[in-house]
Parts: C-alpha cells; structure tokens; sequence
C-alpha cells in the first residue's frame, strides 16, 4: 500500500516467531487524520512470552500498542489499516465491538490513572465489569499482592485509590488491570512514574506474568527491555519527506537485538547515539 | 534599603539582585486590596444580617419560636407564622432540585461525553445558557398564560386517577405549587448544567482513557467512572440550583397562589418567604414590617444552612471520591 505521501520504501525482515503466536499484528498503515503515523510493520506477539517495543520518541510505538486493544478508537481521526489477528479473528472485525477486545486484552497506561474511588472498588471495578461471581475479595488481594502494593494498602482498602502517591497509584492500576486476568496485557511505559524498586517490582511481576499470559511491553529504558524482553521490536521513525512517519526496523529475541543487531538504525539506537 | 548580605558574598559576576523597593510596595499594597475586598464582604453580610435583625427585634420579642410554627398570617389580628411559607419554600425548591437537576446533570453528561459533535454542543450550551438571562417575571408571565393552561389537563386527569396519591389530592384551579416549581426547575436548569458541564470537563482525559481500557461500555464508564469522579462539582452546581430556587421571588409570586396552606398535593396553592415578603411590603403596616423583617431572617437563616449542608456534603465526597483531606 503505497497511498498519500510515501515516506520510505524500507520494510523489516520478517520475523519468525518460535512458538504460538496470540496477537498477530500486521499494521499496513495507521493515519490519524491526514497524518500517518505507523506503516508496514508486522510485528506478532508471541503467547507466554514478553514482547518489548523499543524505538526513538514518536516512532509510534505506543499507537501501535493502543491498536492492540482498539483504544485508538476513541480518537475520532484514527484509522487503522492491516489486521490483528487474535484466536484467528480479526479484532478490528466488523462484527467485532471493541468493548470486548479490551476484556480480554487488557491495558497499563504511562501515567497512574485511578478512578475517583476506594482502592478496593478501584480493583474489583474489572471483576464487577465481567460479572465474576467468585469470591471477589480474594481476587481484589491477589492482584494486590501481585502487583507489589497489598503491604503498602492493606490497612487502607476503603481509602481513595488517588489518596496514594505516584508509584502506588500505578502499581494499583496495574492491580486493577491485571485483576480480571487478561489474556494479554499491554503496558504502555508503565514504569517512567516508579522509582527504581517499584520498577523492579513491576519487572517481576511482568516476568510471572508471562507464565500465564502474554504481555505486550513499550519501553523508553533499553535495559528494562534486556531484563524482561524476550522479543523486542525495535521501531524507528522515518523523517524523509517532512513526514513523521514509524516503521518497524528490526525484531527478533532480545539478545540478538542487543548483542548482534542487523541493521545500522538498531545498532546506533542501542549504542544511545540517538534517542 | 532592602536587606541583602548575599550581593557581595557570591560571585561578582552573579547577575542576581533583590527584589526593589518599589517591588515590596507593589506586594503590600496588593495584598493590602485584596484583604480589603474579602473583609468588605464579610462586613457586608454581618450588617445586612444586623440591620435586618434589628429591625425583626420587636416581633421576635413579641413572637418568639411560634412565630415559625404557627400558620396564620393575620395583619388585623396582629397573628403571624411562617410555617407554610417555610414548607412552600422548601418543598417548592426541593422538587425543582429534583427535576432540574436530573436534567441538568443529564444535559451536562449529553454535552461532554461525545453524543454531539463540538459545534452543536455550543449550540446547545449557549440555548441553555440563554435560559439563565430571561428575566424572572417573564418566566412568572409565561406560567400564567401558556405553563398553567397546558398543565391543567393532565393535573386533572391525575387528580381524578390517583386522587388517593397525596401529591395529587387536590386540582389544579390556577397557580400552584406544581407551576410554581416546574418554572424553578427551568430557573436552575443552567445552573445546575453549567457548572456540571465544568465538572466532567475537569475529569482528565486519562480517566475516560482507564475507564475504556477496562473494557466499559460507553453507558458504564459514564455512569460507574465519569458521574463518581465529577460527582463533588455536581453537588456544588446543585446547591447553588437549590440556594437559587429558595431565593427565587417573582415568578414564584406570580405563580404559586400565595395562601398560607401545608400540603403534599402539587396541585394545592402554596406560598413562600420570598413571595410573601414580595407580596406583603408594598401595603404593610409597621407592625407588619417588623414581621416581614423576621420572616426574611428566617429566610436567610434557611439558605445558609442549606449552603453549609450543601458544602459539608461536597466535602465528604471529595474525601470519598478523591482522597482530599
């Protein structure tokens, strides 16, 4: 698809993936209005496993992320051309209602977003969304206690969940998030509020994750992604033509992206020549 | 001079320097101005309460706390009680409340929470505002001659039905309460809409964002996240809609009958402070006068209890909701 203004002919070596594969993302070309932000990138998210999304400041990591879950939706000039395939159907299916892509793909966003309610509510709101019929305050603690915050809120559950600091709020968010056991989780720089021993915390728990489920991780912290990433995408951002446009670059198991990197963009990009 | 022991001690390249005279002055007098406003008003409010208060004094001597219990309003008889102008005050206010704060809140949720595009949310946003510049005695003219006439049908056919129902035990012969109080309701309507428009425009984009992420409808998000969170600047659009409606006088004069008279039915003519203090001055006589005086510190005593309620309430959701000590 050579529409509008091509910026760039270049298309990664398509990566095999090693074992099932439970969102495949195939993404020909995303617009916002006029404007396009993404194109040509196939990138497939492997099941069990941590996929990282590496890449300069507006390479469109993050909108590729959002496609995932169809939260770019809410954006009236978004348009998504390709396909995500998952449990081989195509989420941006026409019979598909986004409302049930997000059940069970779940989303961390950058900065803590709460709702205006108890810490408790705040966790079960997912529970009560999906109408879980078990023991729901069991559920509330073990995403608690997974998600690193249950001894800093424990005593306080009935409290506002925005009564916490910073970090708290996002360790809850990701409580909340990962409360209802998504399928896939997708976390969208979920660290850059935390301070280092609420990041590792959360890397941890990233790690654990992954035996169950499967995460989608975009990272502005390359050794984040040498901890927790067994794949990662590394996108770049083509900037010929006065366009702003993000392509994929290079993907492959992390070690092979860090250590023995095949394009010339990825290996400045790891060396911190650019950012 | 200003005090500075720095200028010499740090580098003398250093292009840092203190605040001038003239800069304090500046700081001073402000603050001076400032304090002057907010203590004017306080002054205002403890004179006008003074004056009122000292005015009422003969008949709070003569009348006492009966003077809010009793029922009859007899300037020749020299017997007077505000008891059904106090529920006519507070029941009016209280069912326009009701009315015009589900549709103020519901219009504020259609206006911010993309039903319409942004255009004719200005549309829609000026028209309601528009509401909130009709002159009161407009509004009293256009419940006689269309709102009384249109609404005199179905209060029949509802007395008629559910006579056994004590909000519709009497029929509707003119003015009324219900007239009364569905022309407040239109009265705080943008009240009520504007300010909760503001409240759910504060809400910050990632909140909607989380909400979504969670895999809500459209109808749960608003409902179980967005009304929550917005929920304290509501309540503050609705006192201000309730401390409006019980101040309100001319069109409730024009429209709610003015006899003294305790009644569920909305049918029934009632009467208010507001519109007995507006009806009574004009051919009152001194005695009179002191009465009114009192009925009006009556009055005043009722709204700023209600605006403290009001505010206690909005606190309490504030600490619920959002964690505010």
């Amino acid at each position: 698809m050579t529409s509008l203004s091509d910026t760039g002919e270049f298309i990664a070596k398509k990566y095999e993936p090693k074992g099932p594969v439970v969102l495949d993302c195939q993404v020909n070309n995303i617009y916002y209005g006029d404007f396009r932000a993404v194109r040509d990138s196939h990138i497939p998210i492997e099941k069990n496993k941590v996929t990282g999304f590496i890449g300069p400041s507006g390479c469109g990591k993050s909108t590729v992320l959002r496609s995932m879950n169809r939260m770019n939706d809410l954006i009236d000039s978004f348009r998504f051309d390709g396909s995500i395939q998952y449990h081989s159907n195509d989420i941006y299916g026409k019979k598909i209602d986004p409302v049930v892509v997000r059940r069970y793909i779940g989303m961390v966003f950058q900065l803590p977003n709460p709702f205006s309610m108890s810490i408790y509510d705040n966790v079960a709101f997912g529970l009560r969304l999906n109408g879980y019929k078990g023991d729901e305050e069991e559920m509330v603690v073990k995403a608690l206690k997974r998600a690193a915050i249950w001894d800093d809120v424990k005593d306080k559950l009935k409290n506002s969940g925005l009564s916490l600091s910073g970090g708290q709020q996002q360790r809850l968010c990701i409580a909340r998030a990962i409360a209802t056991e998504p399928d896939v989780l997708l976390m969208d720089e979920p660290c850059s509020a935390l301070d280092p021993i609420a990041t590792r915390q959360v890397e941890e728990l990233m790690v654990e994750l992954k035996e169950h489920y499967s995460v989608a991780l975009v990272t502005h912290n390359m050794q984040q992604a040498t901890r927790v990433a067994d794949v990662t995408a590394f996108l770049g951002v083509d900037i010929s033509k006065g366009g702003r446009t993000g392509y994929l670059v290079e993907m492959d198991d992390t070690h092979k992206i860090f250590e023995d990197p095949q394009q010339k963009l990825t290996q400045q990009y790891i060396r911190g020549e650019f950012s | 001079m200003v005090h500075d022991p720095f200028k010499q001690a740090s580098s003398a390249r250093t292009l840092s320097a203190p605040p001038s005279a003239n800069d304090y002055m500046k700081d001073i007098v402000f603050r001076a101005f400032a304090y002057f406003c907010a203590s004017a008003i306080i002054l205002l409010v403890v004179y006008i309460v003074f004056e009122i208060g000292s005015e009422a004094l003969p008949a709070i001597k003569t009348h006492g706390l009966g003077f809010i219990t009793g029922t009859t309003w007899d300037a020749n008889k020299g017997e007077f009680g505000v008891l059904p102008e106090i529920w006519g005050t507070l029941y009016s206010a209280l069912i326009a409340l009701v009315i015009g704060g589900v549709f103020g809140v519901g219009i504020a949720i259609f206006l911010t929470q993309s039903f319409v595009h942004a255009k004719l949310e200005l549309v829609f946003r000026t028209t309601i505002e528009l509401l909130a510049a009709i002159p009161s005695v407009v509004y009293g003219l256009w419940g006689i001659y269309v709102l009384i006439p249109l609404l005199r049908p179905g209060a029949l056919w509802l007395h008629e039905t559910f006579d056994w129902v004590p909000l519709f035990s009497t029929e509707l012969s003119g003015p009324g309460l219900a007239p009364a109080a569905l022309v407040l309701a239109i009265m705080i309507l943008p009240t009520v809409a504007a300010i909760s428009v503001d409240a759910f425009k504060r809400i910050p984009y990632r909140v909607k964002e989380a909400a979504y992420g969670m895999g809500a409808t459209k109808w749960e998000v608003i409902l179980k996240v967005m009304l929550p969170t917005a929920s304290s600047g509501i309540l503050a659009g609705l006192v201000l809609g309730f401390g409006r409606a019980l101040g309100e006088t001319m069109a409730l004069a024009m429209l709610i009958g003015n006899v003294n008279n305790i009644s569920f039915s909305l049918f029934s003519p009632a009467n208010t402070l507001a519109s007995l203090l507006a009806s009574t001055f004009p051919e009152a006589g001194d005695i009179e006068v002191q009465a009114l005086m009192y009925a009006a510190l009556v009055l005043l005593v009722i709204t700023f209890i209600v605006n403290v309620a009001g505010l206690a309430i909005q606190q309490y959701t504030m600490r619920k909701f959002e964690g505010k000590k």
